[in-house]
């Protein structure tokens, strides 16, 4: 299968550029890239969810055109998720049939038994007559990818398929994907952990801001290599970085563990401090536990075990972890986290404004009558300093771009006149001058003597704007280093779990 | 002693209008699709069954043949509740109406509806009372095997029906079997259950709400009809059908959602529903609306038992009452 010269764009965002990719049969492809380099796209592409801009796609030297998930079945390529599709009520075969229209009867018996002739062949394990509900997260991934297989598909694609799996899952899938390979099939997995690459692959294509940076051998290569085709070179952003005046601890995180609800480990054993007036960088790829980190601290997640405390200037220390969230904002912890989908947390899409800051307000006073002038002047205010660009202030917030969405979140949040400022994903989706309004917000609040924690996704930035940068990697702090005196290959190995050297 | 034979064929008449509607809810409910017109839906499924044999039995002048005497209001009612089943699917599936407000409103405008045509078709005949009186159709309707009576209490309960009784429950039956083992039951209750999973694995979602709205529509329309022409031998007065739709929707949830269960629970509904009369003291006007409510208390009853034990297979289909759209994350 080869692809040639494929974009994609996205309004103005170009996810995919002229994107040269070739796959072979009875071989496993490792597709690297960082977060937002366009793997999901382009592999989205071939699975028929989003149709390319241009270019061309070849699968056994003959050009095809895949409009559909159904066109790209029915050329043998099939598509796991990240985000199972699966029905929760119904058993592992109902789910795999469906939307099937093979001729005939529905006879269960009949292809309960073909499910396990595939399950046998390849060594995977399902009880085909068992629930959804009552799976784990791995069972599903299997029941998905025996769903790929029934429909005879021979190149799949697995997108982030570890994400979600303990180290033991992982190792059956792997084992489980050697057997397909061995069998013929090809096999592409996008992955951004370096030692799956090592581990499984046998050919690694690298991805970078869209574009094919290139693709080796994984037994002529190494991770190093590896890390630097994925990062690429620093680029210098002029970001004004003041030094932190009188840092002294403002949260003290010890031994934080963290499990989804679904009893996947997000954090283990994190411990940090962030000091006041200082920027606390957190890097990692998606998904390492970042989420989960401010939620702890903002009392929105059940905490296993560990321990968060509040360091008032005082000396005094307060325990946050068992507190509800409403006590621990009340301290002056403020959580602004800006989802994938930006609205998601924080803001109501179809409120204005005006009651968009009064989501925080509104409990002060004591008349039983909401005011509404000083959350009304806020908002102007929010308006005129970080210049939103809207109608006005009783636009249904829904209504306004992403980037000016963020900014009224991140602006409500700094106008609370926080202690602690946890922010994550703040610039998302930005462009350049409006990012910097963001940057010069924090630095100011930084000088205020406030504790920020900025969670971002793009290093060049986290090296420029925070003093220091707490790296995660799987849940774990892989380690904590000095903003001025690390580069960005530093952190890139960092973040793939390769240096580990502390200097907290 | 309680008089099982005559009670037991009351409320099988009463509980046969409510298990063709609790079918075709559920059919439509197994879509995604929360009907709440149903009451509705039966009433202009009656009303256009009645003003199918009134024109035909003008036009017969007492003539009337046992073919079309049938099949006239049988096809007028499919075709004016197929038309509620299209308005409702349009508005909740192609515009992405809110599913419960279109319901309402389907529901009061068919009572509406069925009203005022009632009302014109009595003005029509000029008659003294305010109800139109199908006899001559309605004998088609009601008349069991000839033989029924000869069999003492067995023919009572089980063959002194009319032939729609039984359709109802071969429809019952029938939509149990395409739900649990057929493919398109699959798929049905797949796009129900999560519309996005049913996309993505190449199913026409909204193919199937249509079809599962319309067809469930007509079958509910179905029993509008029944209660017309044969429970009140053809005579049809307005509002005299009741809250029997919303009892049919009850009995949905009492079900859950299983057609097969509603033939004798429609029958426990009904037994029920005309407990009263069958209870002394009953007769009071105050204690039989007391009675009357009992279905509803006992559908209740089973939400409670059924929430509390919280096993999936009972819970409603997921997404009913929502709206799919594809591009929405």
């Amino acid at each position: 299968m080869q692809l040639r010269n494929i974009s994609k764009s996205f309004g103005t965002v170009l996810a995919n550029d002229h994107v040269w990719l070739d796959i072979y049969r009875g071989e496993i492809l490792a597709l690297l890239g960082e977060n937002g380099s366009g793997k999901t796209t382009l592999m989205n592409m071939l699975s028929g969810i989003y149709f390319p801009d241009e270019g061309q796609i070849f699968v056994d030297g003959k050009e095809v055109v895949i409009r559909s998930p159904k066109d790209a079945l029915s050329l043998g390529i099939g598509m796991i998720h990240q985000h199972f599709k699966l029905v929760d009520v119904f058993t592992a075969v109902e789910n795999i049939v469906l939307g099937l229209n093979e001729p005939g009867r529905l006879d269960m018996a009949a292809v309960s038994k073909k499910v396990c002739d595939i399950c046998d062949a390849y060594g995977f394990e399902v009880d085909p007559a068992q629930k959804i509900y009552n799976m784990s997260v791995s069972q599903k991934q299997t029941v998905e990818i025996v769903k790929v297989l029934y429909r005879g598909a021979d190149i799949l694609i697995l997108d982030e398929p570890t994400a979600v799996l303990t180290p033991q899952e992982t190792d059956k899938l792997f084992a489980v994907l050697r057997n397909m390979r061995d069998a013929g099939k090809a096999i592409v997995i996008i992955t951004h952990k370096m030692h799956e690459v090592e581990d499984l692959s046998d050919r690694v294509a690298v991805l970078r801001h869209g574009q094919f940076v290139g693709d080796m051998i994984t037994a002529q290569t190494n991770a190093a290599e590896m890390t630097s085709m994925m990062i690429g070179h620093s680029v210098t952003l002029n970001i004004e970085r003041t030094e932190p005046i009188d840092p002294k601890p403002r949260v003290e995180v010890r031994d934080l563990t963290v499990c989804s609800v679904d009893g996947v480990l997000k954090l283990d054993g994190v411990s940090f401090t962030a000091n006041a007036g200082e920027i606390l960088g957190v890097a990692g790829i998606s998904g390492c536990g970042q989420k989960e980190l401010l939620e702890a601290i903002a009392g929105l997640q059940t905490v296993e075990h560990g321990s968060i405390c509040y360091v008032e200037d005082g000396g005094t220390r307060d325990e946050l972890v068992g507190r509800d969230p409403l006590s621990i904002a009340a301290k002056g912890v403020s959580l602004s986290f800006v989802p994938e989908d930006r609205l998601g947390m924080g803001l109501v899409g179809s409120m204005d404004l005006t009651d968009n800051m009064m989501l925080r307000s509104y409990r002060r006073g004591r008349s039983p009558f909401v005011d509404r002038r000083t959350p009304r002047r806020l908002a102007e205010a929010v308006v005129s300093e970080l210049s939103v660009n809207t109608p006005g202030v009783n636009t249904p917030v829904r209504r306004l771009s992403g980037g000016n969405v963020q900014k009224v979140l991140v602006g409500r949040e700094i106008s609370s006149d926080p202690t602690v400022l946890l922010t994550a994903y703040a610039v998302r989706g930005l462009d350049i001058n409006a990012s910097y309004t963001i940057y010069e917000l924090l630095n100011r609040q930084k000088e205020r003597g406030v504790a920020v924690i900025y969670v971002g996704e793009d290093l060049d930035v986290l090296l420029e704007l925070c003093d220091r940068i707490l790296v995660l990697c799987g849940g774990k702090v892989s380690g904590i280093v000095d903003g001025r005196k690390t580069d960005k290959r530093q952190v890139g190995m960092m973040m793939t779990r390769l240096a580990g050297d502390t200097d907290a | 002693m309680f008089d099982f034979v005559s009670f037991i064929p009351r409320a099988v008449v009463q509980g046969i209008p409510l298990l063709f509607g609790a079918t075709g809810e559920t059919l439509t409910e197994k879509s995604g699709n929360l009907n709440l017109g149903i009451p509705g839906v039966m009433y202009v499924g009656a009303i256009s069954g009645v003003i199918g044999a009134f024109f035909y039995e003008q036009s017969a002048d007492g003539a009337l043949h046992a073919f079309p005497a049938i099949a006239i209001p049988l096809l007028c009612c499919l075709l004016g509740s197929l038309l509620m089943g299209l308005i409702y699917c349009f508005l909740t599936v192609s515009l992405r109406a809110n599913q419960n407000v279109t319901g309402l409103a389907m529901a009061t405008f068919g009572v509406g509806f069925g009203n005022f045509f009632g009302g014109s078709l009595i003005r029509l005949t000029g008659s003294e009372v305010p109800s139109i009186a199908l006899s001559a159709t309605s004998a088609y309707f009601s008349k069991s095997l000839p033989f029924a009576s000869d069999l003492g209490w067995f023919g009572t309960i089980f063959l002194s029906y009319g032939f729609m009784a039984y359709l109802a429950v071969v429809l019952a039956l029938a939509a149990s079997f395409l739900l649990r083992r057929t493919r398109t039951g699959l798929h049905l209750r797949a796009v129900g259950e999560s519309p996005a999973t049913a996309d993505a694995a190449g199913i026409s979602t909204t193919r199937y709400k249509y079809g599962a709205t319309c067809v469930g529509s007509m079958i509910a329309g179905l029993g509008g009809l029944y209660y017309v022409m044969d429970y009140a031998s053809g005579v049809w007065s307005n509002n005299a059908f009741g809250d029997r739709g919303w009892l049919a929707i009850a009995l949905v949830i009492f079900t859950i959602w299983r057609p097969n269960v509603g033939v004798l629970a429609s029958i426990l509904f009904g037994g029920l529903y005309i407990l009263y009369l069958y209870i002394p003291t009953g007769t009071n006007l105050a204690i039989k609306e007391l009675y009357k409510m009992l279905p509803y208390i006992v559908t209740i009853i089973v939400l409670i038992i059924v929430s509390a034990r919280n096993q999936k297979e009972n819970q409603p289909p997921e997404s009913l009452g929502l709206a799919y759209f594809r591009e929405e994350r």
